[in-house]
């Protein structure tokens, strides 16, 4: 994966298959203690400790739990190349929260990307999920939660295009608002 | 708070979409599927979803279907766009970059005209 934004686009899925009626995206970036975190935190059907002991390995997990796949090692290996670590706490029954960490400033570390583009993405895809996004950079916090949106928007599809300019405006105007003066 | 102002906005715009649905939209149902496993996003799939959205938008095109599929098993094909039109059967197409994907929705899915070059031969 080439951007940090296309590895949450891809681990979020394993939320959605666990059937999260909720899922919390929080990215955050604190250039004082040079980290890039990203914590996706469901509301799924979690794991049992068996299966959580093995989807942080690609070999035993691509071949026997379909669900979960390659999208976990991936991020692992990339965090960790980064200085940084994947963890995984999950209880069966209440949901699964996963944190990964970078060293912000290390060489290795792709760029974040294009994040509006993943949550756009995310809310035209699983309109049936409630999507919660929060994205702090040194203190400054954009927020978005697509409860309210949907429920103004009462069956009308987001791919309609006037509302999908709408949705895409308010997503790019907040990141770009927290990210300023950051490299 | 700008989200309450936003709000605002968008039940006005809502109401638009609705006008504007009622005026005009694509003959029969159309319904566009992106793949969005693991193999797709990183074959580029989020930027093909992209602008498959920029072309809803900047054409004005109402009554789009736009959803994703995990793995299908075509991997190599990556990434893949399904395109059902009206009655019409299921085209599965393969490779398609955002460049693709814009042809297919111009002439498929506004035309319904089959894009035969880039449908995965079965």
């Amino acid at each position: 994966m080439k951007e940090i934004a296309l590895h949450v686009l891809d681990i979020v899925e394993n939320s959605v298959a666990a059937g999260a009626t909720r899922v919390d995206i929080t990215v955050c970036e604190d250039s004082s203690d040079d980290t890039l975190t990203i914590v996706v935190q469901d509301n799924g059907k979690g794991m049992d400790q068996d299966l959580l002991e093995r989807v942080s390995d690609p070999f035993v997990t691509t071949r026997t739990t379909r669900k979960v796949g390659l999208g976990i090692p991936l991020l692992k290996a990339a965090a960790e190349a980064c200085n940084g670590y994947l963890r995984i706490e999950s209880t069966l029954g209440k949901g699964t929260r996963l944190e990964a960490r970078f060293q912000r400033s290390h060489i290795d570390r792709m760029p974040l990307g294009d994040l509006a583009g993943t949550l756009l993405t995310l809310l035209v895809a699983f309109p049936q999920v409630r999507w919660v996004f929060r994205h702090v950079v040194d203190g400054r916090e954009f927020c978005f939660d697509s409860e309210p949106i949907l429920k103004e928007l009462d069956g009308v599809p987001l791919t309609e295009p006037i509302i999908l300019s709408f949705v895409k405006q308010l997503l790019h105007e907040g990141i770009a608002r927290v990210q300023q003066n950051i490299g | 708070m700008p989200q309450i102002k936003s709000l605002e906005e968008l039940k006005r715009l809502r109401e638009e979409a609705l006008e504007k649905r009622q005026a005009r939209t694509v003959a029969g149902h159309a319904q566009v599927v992106v793949g969005m496993g693991t193999c797709g996003i990183a074959a580029g799939a989020r930027d093909t979803m992209k602008a498959i959205l920029e072309f809803i938008e900047k054409e004005n095109l109402s009554g789009v279907v736009v959803t994703q599929t995990g793995c299908i098993g075509l991997c190599e094909w990556e990434p893949i766009v399904e395109v059902t039109v009206g009655g019409g059967p299921k085209v599965t197409y393969g490779k398609v970059d955002p460049e693709k994907a814009r042809r297919i929705m111009k002439e498929h899915v506004v035309n319904s005209h089959v894009v035969e070059e880039y449908v995965i031969p079965s």
